[in-house]
């Protein structure tokens, strides 16, 4: 019998699991820290920042007590400075470029002091962005996600109207339904949106989804551009037999449900948990499992750990979770019992002459109750083509130019969604920036 | 939003920090860099008479402080060492492309009335916007009777002032040194000559170190050094006293001043306005970080400015100087005691020895149900501050009055004092 069952932990047990991993920094502390930072001209940091952020002059700020420059400096570039403050692997973006890491192993917590300064800033309840005089230029948005706010802030700081399409019922896209609860409490997600919708000038259509209550010819015809940021449609399949029984989830599914849960109580794990794949989707439902209060947790990952795309942060946290996690070995059959999942077969795996995986034909069956597929998602193509034969895709995602331009007149697209993005929050803000300015620059010679 | 901009003795300029006259600069290169970056405007490095003076190699020194750098630093520059003629030709183009900024030049040429009246002449002809007379610079230049051997003798300022105030209609800035016992004096000679401004602190005499290997102060050069100009962080508290000391001097007639000396950042300079200054320069932070560093200077001053609901530097330029007074005006009836917030208290016990081995035991260090307790004794505590200052825990030890109902008693008018004058 599969053991899956719901409030493993008490409400108070789970409360705790899922606050924030990392809280704020205290005034004290935050100067402290600022202090650290040695001002760096040309700054590593900021190079290593997708956004572009002046690190060193916002940290300045904090060390001197202008908070609300800090923060200035860090919406400039990033709408999303507090989300990415939290949810950014600084240790493969500007923490890990700081010289204070190569220095002494301890980079200034840039992550902490950014989300301290726009902390500040948005408990200050200002609207600190001033919009330039109307246009009179619309300009459609599909999917409510950092890439179509970000667009969608910029093209209205410029004086454009915007109107967002989104296909769920709320904003934040990921941020809302996908990014580890723990990273982002206290519903942090719609509180940022209703910062970035303070601006004015966007108007947000939930439930309106591309493809079924609205269409390409449609937005193309009624608004002066159209910017596309629906992010990845599905999750990849294994590509196995039986990846349609009961306990094996996908982990996004699993987690969009999670972070929409009032009640932590109510959400059923298995006692032992199989979580397959290598990346932060894996590392997040692994250690989620655990603090729901799965017993045994075991991540599986068919190479080692230098290429999983979890960062060494990460998979030492999911460990530290109590997370077992397994390399090199790969899925090759997923076992049941009547009608639900109780185990799944794994091969061994190692590496041959190009760099390619063979299997060593040794296999080994893990127990579980629960599977989880995190082996990444998929741009699904279809509600965007079918509305578009001519969208060209390029590695089966949206193939753009340098200006964000897809290959229809008039459309843009940035995000998840297009070829090249790197697949994180602060990717998508930067993309849906760069968009708003190309977009400008169309609609001014338009 | 606040407006920074300022009008200082005549001299116009977009927000009140200045580079002070020193090598950030020295050249139109560093000024275009410096003023793109934002700042308001520029003393030009000192200039002299041709021939232009010659620097040693090995030239400045500096004292870190808990793994903070130059949180004092020193010199044994001179003055400009590139010909007069290229300087001015600068100058000139400088002002000319940057008409909002203040172009102030610095002078320094010997204490005679024709090379003044000379070098004011082809000064003007650059449109700068006014001049600074150094009259401070410590070493090397003082040893040839300029500099600070000006500046340490009264007469001599006041007489170079009438001098420039009569050969020129720019407007005159004194800049005075530190290296004195009364800056007032130095202050009121300048008033005297018809000054327009004030400002201050050039370098204090320093030796930063010994390298007790070579057995020589630093900087070393070649195995010996010289007293060097002392700036940065650590000279601020020496700056800001004798600014206040000019501001509240009724003989200094509310001269403009302009305020110098280990600014680094928009509060240090928002402290100097504080105590009077219209504008205040900068050196030693420049050198350290960039020209970048203006950025948090306007944006952090405009911010306060909004939050505190001042809309020009004038609103609250000064408003501290009423509110420094002679020690025997102060309240001797103030009573204020030590509170340690026990909640926050971390149990280091540096408030106790503090207060036992140099103050007045007035916090005693006990045990409450086997944990570390340390207990301010009211009637001992003086309320010096001590303990709050050595405390390393933000708010958790503060001070409270506890005088209630005392009217105001100042030293003149206490009992205890066996000179005391009803008459107050
Ligand atoms: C589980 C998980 C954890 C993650 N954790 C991190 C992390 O810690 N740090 C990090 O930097 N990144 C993380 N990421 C990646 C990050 O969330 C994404 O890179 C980012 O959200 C991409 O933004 P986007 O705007 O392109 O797409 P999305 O956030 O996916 O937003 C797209 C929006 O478009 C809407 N939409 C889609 N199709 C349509 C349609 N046809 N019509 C209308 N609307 C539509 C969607 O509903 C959604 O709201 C994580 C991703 C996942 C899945
Ligand atoms: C290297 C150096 C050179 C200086 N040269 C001059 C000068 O030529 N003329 C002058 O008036 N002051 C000169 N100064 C003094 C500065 O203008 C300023 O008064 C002093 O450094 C205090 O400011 P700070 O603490 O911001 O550095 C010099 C200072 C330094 C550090
Ligand atoms: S690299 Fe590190 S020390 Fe340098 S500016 Fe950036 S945060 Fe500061
Ligand atoms: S700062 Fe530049 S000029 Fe000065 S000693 Fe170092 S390298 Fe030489
Ligand atoms: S110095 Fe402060 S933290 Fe330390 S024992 Fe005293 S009150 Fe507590």
């Amino acid at each position: 019998m599969s053991d899956i069952a719901a409030a493993r932990l008490s409400e108070a047990e789970l409360a705790r699991n899922f606050a924030d991993i990392h809280p704020p920094l205290d005034a004290r502390t935050a100067r402290i820290d600022a202090n650290r930072c040695y001002f760096c001209y040309d700054a590593p940091c900021m190079e290593a920042c997708p956004t572009g952020i002046d690190i060193p002059n916002f940290i300045r700020k904090i060390a001197t007590d202008n908070v609300r420059g800090a923060g200035l400096d860090i919406l400039d570039e990033n709408i999303m400075g507090g989300a990415c403050a939290r949810v950014c692997p600084t240790e493969v973006l500007c923490e890990g470029a700081c010289v204070r890491t190569a220095q002494e192993g301890k980079p200034v917590p840039i992550g902490a002091l950014q989300r301290y300064a726009t902390d500040w800033l948005m408990a200050s309840g200002e609207q600190p962005f001033k919009r330039a005089a109307p246009t009179g230029r619309k300009i459609a948005i599909i999917g409510a996600g950092p890439a179509g706010l970000s667009a969608a802030h910029r093209l209205a700081l410029l004086g454009h109207e915007c109107e967002i399409f989104e296909a769920l019922p709320k904003s934040g896209g990921l941020n809302e339904y996908g990014i580890a609860a723990y990273k982002v409490p206290d519903d942090f997600a719609q509180k940022e949106v209703d910062f970035i919708l303070g601006i004015g000038g966007i108007t947000v259509h939930h439930n309106k989804k591309l493809g079924r209550d609205i269409h390409l010819a449609d937005l193309r015809r009624n608004f002066d551009a159209v910017f596309i940021g629906s992010g990845l449609g599905a999750v990849q399949a294994l590509g196995l037999k039986g990846e349609q029984i009961g306990g094996l989830y996908n982990a996004v599914d699993y987690i969009a449900e999670l972070r929409q849960s009032k009640d932590k109580t109510a959400l059923a794990i298995g006692r032992r948990v199989v979580v397959i794949g290598g990346g932060s989707t894996a590392i997040d439902i692994a250690v989620k499992s655990k603090r729901l209060g799965a017993e045994d947790v075991t991540l599986v990952y068919r190479r080692g750990p230098e290429a999983m795309s979890a960062t060494e942060k990460e998979q030492e946290f999911a460990q530290v979770n109590g997370v077992t996690i397994k390399h090199w070995m790969r899925p090759v059959a997923i076992k049941t019992n009547g009608a639900n999942v109780s185990g799944v077969e794994f091969e061994h795996t190692k590496v041959i002459a190009d760099g390619g995986l063979t299997g060593t034909g040794d296999m080994v069956v893990i127990d579980a109750d629960m599977v989880f597929k995190a082996i990444g998602q998929i741009f699904v193509p279809d509600p965007v083509c079918e509305e578009a034969s001519r969208l060209d895709l390029h590695n089966s995602k949206i193939a753009v130019d340098e200006t964000y331009a897809t290959s229809i007149e008039g459309v843009f697209a940035g995000g998840d969604c297009i070829d090249g993005n790197i697949g994180l929050t602060v990717a998508a803000v930067q993309d849906g920036k760069l968009a708003a300015a190309a977009i400008n620059e169309y609609l001014a010679k338009k | 939003m606040a407006d920074l901009t300022y009008n200082f003795a005549g001299i116009r300029t977009p927000n009140p920090f200045w580079l002070a006259s020193a090598p950030p600069t020295d050249k139109e290169y560093n000024v275009v860099r410096a003023f793109e970056a934002g700042w308001g405007g520029v003393v030009w490095k000192t200039l002299g008479e041709d021939p232009p003076i010659v620097n040693v190699s090995s030239r400045y020194g500096a004292v870190n402080l808990g793994g903070q750098r130059m949180m004092g630093f020193s010199n044994i520059e001179l003055i400009t060492d590139r010909p007069l003629d290229v300087n001015l030709k600068e100058i000139a183009r400088v002002k000319k492309n940057w008409p909002d900024r203040a172009v102030v030049v610095s002078l320094m040429v010997p204490c005679e009335e024709e090379p003044w009246r000379k070098i004011l002449k082809k000064v003007e002809d650059t449109g700068a916007d006014g001049v600074e007379l150094n009259f401070g610079c410590p070493h090397g230049m003082s040893e040839r009777g300029m500099g600070s051997a000006v500046g340490q003798v009264p007469e001599y300022i006041e007489m170079v002032t009438k001098w420039c105030k009569q050969h020129s209609d720019l407007p005159v800035i004194v800049k005075l040194t530190p290296n004195i016992t009364d800056i007032r004096v130095a202050a009121r000679a300048a008033v005297r000559g018809g000054a327009d401004a004030v400002s201050l602190i050039n370098t204090i005499n320093s030796i930063v170190s010994v390298d007790l290997d070579v057995m020589a102060p630093t900087p070393i050069v070649d195995g010996k050094g010289a007293h060097a100009g002392y700036c940065g962080p650590a000279v601020k508290p020496i700056a800001l006293n004798m600014v206040a000391e000019i501001s509240r001097d009724p003989e200094c007639e509310n001269i403009p001043i302009s305020g110098i000396g280990g600014i680094a950042n928009w509060r240090d300079g928002a402290e100097f306005m504080a105590l009077g200054c219209g504008t205040v320069q900068v050196c030693t932070a420049a050198m350290h970080y960039g020209f970048k560093i203006v950025d948090d200077m306007t944006t952090g001053l405009s911010n306060w400015m909004d939050a505190k609901g001042y809309q020009s530097i004038d609103d609250f330029r000064g408003l501290a100087v009423p509110n420094l007074a002679n020690w025997n005006q102060l309240n001797m009836n103030y009573d204020i005691k030590a509170r340690i917030n026990q909640d926050l208290c971390i149990k280091c016990g540096l408030c106790h020895i503090s207060c036992e081995d140099t103050s007045h035991q007035a916090i005693t260090a006990g045990r409450v149900n086997g944990a570390r307790h340390y207990e301010v004794v009211d009637k001992d505590c003086v309320g010096c501050n001590l303990c709050m200052l050595a405390c390393p825990v933000d708010d958790c030890i503060t001070m409270e009055r506890v005088d209630k109902d005392k009217p105001y008693m100042n030293w003149n008018q206490d009992p205890r004092n066996p000179l005391a004058s009803a008459a107050e």
